[in-house]
């Protein structure tokens, strides 16, 4: 992905709820997910209460930031104006060690290196002062 | 325990023309199509006591302050997207088969080419992290977590099953351009198919531009303007009406899970036809192998394929091999989508594959009229993977 060099014009998380709270502990650099405190299902998205066994109890418990690439699209034609200088670009699926899968982007992948579980690592890109969207790199 | 087998019956169905700019309102083109289902039926406008409209602009209050209906006894909605046309009919079997209705009108239409453009979706005007034209039940998902990576319509989302299924089981792109290609041989048939008088070889599908991979241009289901709609009523009732009823057999519909994210399934080919199917085949007391056609929501080509294995036509890997031939057509094992779908006939969410599921068993559909079709297969797919299932009878 390109490095941003003027006003980032792209997206942003509204950052209400659960996702304001993920994205906080995210602009700190650290990747959080929720775990029920009761069974230590790990979970994602955020919820109220564990699907597993229906504790209201839980913490936001710190991920390795280790996964692997579980699926992804590349987009070749623009579906919003704001990525359209992207093109070809693509969200990919990371399943993290903890079990949980994200949405992301890999910073230093070409769409046509993508393959079932290829390793990788998050990093934080800081896209504006507010907000830090997580990404992921190979891992060595 | 199968209460509802062949307890009511689609005796009306109806559509308008299907257009790239109708020049009508979402809520004028619906009630055109329902105007003519009742017509159809040999019902009158106030004879209907039951409407289950879409969840897009109208209410069942707007529709019955249009028909007249002073009395509207069931008024009900369903949030499944492409799958909310079968659950309806569902909804309104139930409310036929315990008389809390008589007459139930599932109308479904809008302006999908004029007014509310996929590609439109979060557009500029949700520039800072709107979540666009997404249903209320996924707007959080996609506006906190898919946005602002760029994902943030239909075509991107299925995309990520297509690959993984490509990866693992080696899905060629063939199998997926045999939907695309079926489709439009089918819709030449159909002087309401959108795509009529325009053919498309394999050759033509696997030359067009790429939309998001792995989905070319025609994996991707058309965009336009129109509206259909079908009347419920009981059997005992249907004998005094204009056509032979087409019997609701089984029905059923399923949700993945969790519905609303679909990066988090522990299966990801796990779709809500996957617990639909069983149910709806249980209640119908019917094989697959019993199916004369089968209307699949198309959505994407992909989709088909999903479903395709979800229902149980195949094993799970090898829809590839079993798009192989001429199953899909019209005199093959499996017809597939006979009108054209909504790749080539027309995008309404498929309430027209519900209309041409009765056209075919009421055997009026003219030349691709499959013979003596006797049984027929309706699914519907919404949202991120919400399924609804009818098998349908003369």
């Amino acid at each position: 992905m390109p490095t941003e060099t003027q006003e980032y014009t792209r997206p942003l998380p509204k950052m209400r709820g659960f996702a304001g709270e993920f994205y906080a502990y995210c602009k700190k650099h650290e990747l959080r997910f929720q775990r029920c405190t009761g069974c230590q299902t790990w979970r994602h998205v955020p919820r109220d209460m564990c699907a597993t066994c229906g504790s209201f109890d839980w913490e936001w418990a710190q991920s390795s930031g280790k996964g692997k690439l579980f699926s992804w699209t590349t987009a070749m034609q623009p579906m919003l104006p704001q990525f359209a200088d992207l093109i070809p670009y693509s969200p990919v699926i990371i399943e993290m060690e903890e079990g949980v899968r994200m949405l992301s982007w890999l910073t230093d992948v070409a769409p046509d290196e993508l393959k079932l579980d290829l390793a990788v690592e998050v990093v934080f890109d800081d896209v504006t002062p507010e907000v830090t969207l997580p990404k992921f790199k190979r891992a060595d | 325990m199968y209460a509802l087998k062949d307890q009511a019956c689609i005796v009306g169905v109806g559509e308008t023309a299907y257009t790239r700019g109708s020049g009508k309102t979402d809520l004028a083109l619906m009630l055109e199509a329902s105007v003519n289902a009742i017509t159809d039926a040999g019902l009158s406008l106030h004879d209907i006591d039951g409407i289950i409209p879409p969840p897009l602009a109208a209410t069942s209050e707007h529709f019955a302050a249009n028909l007249g209906i002073q009395d509207l006894r069931y008024a009900v909605t369903v949030h499944m997207g492409g799958a909310s046309p079968i659950t309806s009919l569902q909804s309104a079997t139930m409310a036929v088969a315990c008389g809390v209705a008589k007459n139930v009108l599932v109308p479904l239409g809008w302006n999908g080419y004029s007014t509310m453009r996929v590609r439109d979706m979060g557009g500029k005007k949700n520039a800072n992290g709107g979540s666009g034209g997404a249903p209320g039940a996924l707007a959080n998902t996609i506006g906190e977590y898919y946005l602002p990576y760029g994902a943030n319509v239909p075509v991107q989302w299925y995309a990520w099953l297509a690959t993984r299924h490509k990866e693992l089981y080696g899905t060629p792109d063939e199998a997926m351009g045999t939907i695309a290609v079926t489709s439009r041989k089918h819709a030449q048939l159909n002087d309401k198919a959108y795509m009529q008088g325009r053919p498309l070889s394999m050759e033509d599908y696997l030359n067009a531009r790429w939309v998001s991979k792995p989905f070319r241009l025609f994996d991707c289901c058309l965009e336009t303007d129109g509206a259909a709609a079908v009347v419920v009523t009981s059997p005992e009732r249907a004998r005094d009406l204009k056509h032979d009823p087409v019997y609701i057999s089984g029905i059923a519909e399923g949700h993945p899970y969790p519905a609303d994210d679909i990066p988090a399934r522990p299966d990801p080919f796990k779709i809500g036809l996957s617990f639909a199917t069983p149910k709806a085949l249980r209640m119908a007391e019917v094989d697959l192998k019993d199916l004369d056609f089968a209307e699949i929501y198309d959505c994407f080509t992909y989709v088909v394929l999903l479903q395709l294995e979800a229902i149980g036509f195949c094993k799970r890997g090898e829809v590839g091999d079993f798009a192989q031939g001429n199953r899909f057509e019209l005199d093959g094992e499996l017809p597939l989508n006979t009108h054209g779908g909504l790749h080539s006939e027309a995008h309404v969410w498929g309430m027209n594959h519900i209309v041409e599921a009765a056209h075919q068993l009421r055997h009026e559909a003219g030349k691709r009229q499959v013979k003596d079709a006797q049984l027929g297969l309706v699914t519907g797919w919404g949202d991120f993977g919400d399924g609804s299932l009818a098998i349908m009878r003369r």
